[in-house]
């Protein structure tokens, strides 16, 4: 049942990035090159969403719990640190040298093209070069509880 | 291509609202934030319950891809860069967003929904860089001559 839900979602943000453009690199650099003929459009992707989020997040997290999971799961780390700035500085090189972030990168696969391979082949190893080491260093066999684990976002 | 109609604006919008939507529909059914970066980095620590709630997201942004694939081929659009400028963007994309704890969709989507002063600064920072990084390859190297695709 949660994975059916998952699907959906997933689904649905998938036509998201398809309607909005985000699956078109060159549109999405269109946007990043403010000093060339500057595509503004794209601006209103993060906009619309972010607006939708504003308030839908405020009213889903009234909620004591979700509706299917015992508990809500948010990103607890507050500190502003070193980690986060280079990871979206690296992040962001990335981006403006391809147009494409990981949300089109997945949904992109579906072409089976050589490019959208060759990409989610290298985002693939990238999040692995991050992951595996620091399990490794981590070293500890899966807690069962996770209670170090900070969420995803 | 960089035309700016007022239908492409629409659909930014539109297509916005739906990622909207559909971060918040993970968060009300699932009780987590919608990051794709995230949801794909660590299914591979994730084990049971956990490891299928990520797959099936995963599964259901590949049969989105399908589906577009089928019923909107325009959608998708041609690479702007040559496969090994592809490749280090997708190092980097897929290391960064790990180390940085978020991409476009956890910390902005979702982190910015939630006010989340991490996910700003993160937001800020990979804009920016992303800004400059497009300016230096096309404004001070040799743009598509180095880098391949449409200009």
């Amino acid at each position: 049942m949660r994975a059916v839900a998952a699907f959906v979602s997933g689904l649905a943000f998938a036509l998201g990035l398809g309607l909005s453009g985000m699956t078109q690199p060159a549109k999405v650099l269109g946007f990043l090159d403010v000093a060339g003929r500057w595509d503004p459009s794209l601006a209103l992707v993060m906009g619309g969403a972010v607006l939708v989020t504003l308030v839908a997040f405020a009213l889903v997290l009234r909620r004591r719990a979700p509706l299917l999971a015992p508990s809500f799961e948010l990103p607890t780390q507050t500190r502003i640190d070193r980690p986060l700035v280079v990871g979206a500085v690296v992040f962001g090189v990335g981006w403006g040298l391809s147009g494409v972030c990981p949300g089109p990168a997945l949904v992109s696969l579906a072409t089976l093209s050589p490019a959208s391979l060759v990409f989610a082949g290298a985002m693939l190893v990238g999040t692995l070069a991050f992951r595996a080491p620091e399990r490794i260093l981590r070293r500890a066999p899966r807690p069962s509880s996770d209670v170090e684990a900070s969420p995803a976002e | 291509m960089n035309g700016v109609t007022s239908t492409s604006l629409l659909l930014a919008a539109a297509g916005g609202g739906l990622l909207g939507l559909a971060s918040a529909g993970y968060l009300l059914f699932e009780g987590r934030i919608a990051g794709v970066s995230g949801v794909f980095g660590r299914a591979f620590e994730a084990r049971g319950e956990e490891l299928r709630v990520r797959l099936g997201f995963l599964a259901g942004l590949a049969a989105g891809g399908a589906l577009l694939r089928i019923f909107a081929p325009a959608a998708f659009g041609a690479p702007v860069a040559t496969l090994p400028i592809l490749a280090l963007g997708g190092f980097l994309v897929g290391y960064g967003t790990q180390l940085g704890n978020g991409c476009t969709s956890g910390h902005g989507v979702c982190g910015l929904g939630r006010r989340s002063p991490r996910s700003l600064v993160a937001v800020l920072t990979f804009m920016a860089v992303a800004f400059a990084t497009v300016f230096v390859t096309r404004h001070l190297l040799g743009g598509p001559s180095v880098f391949g695709g449409a200009s």
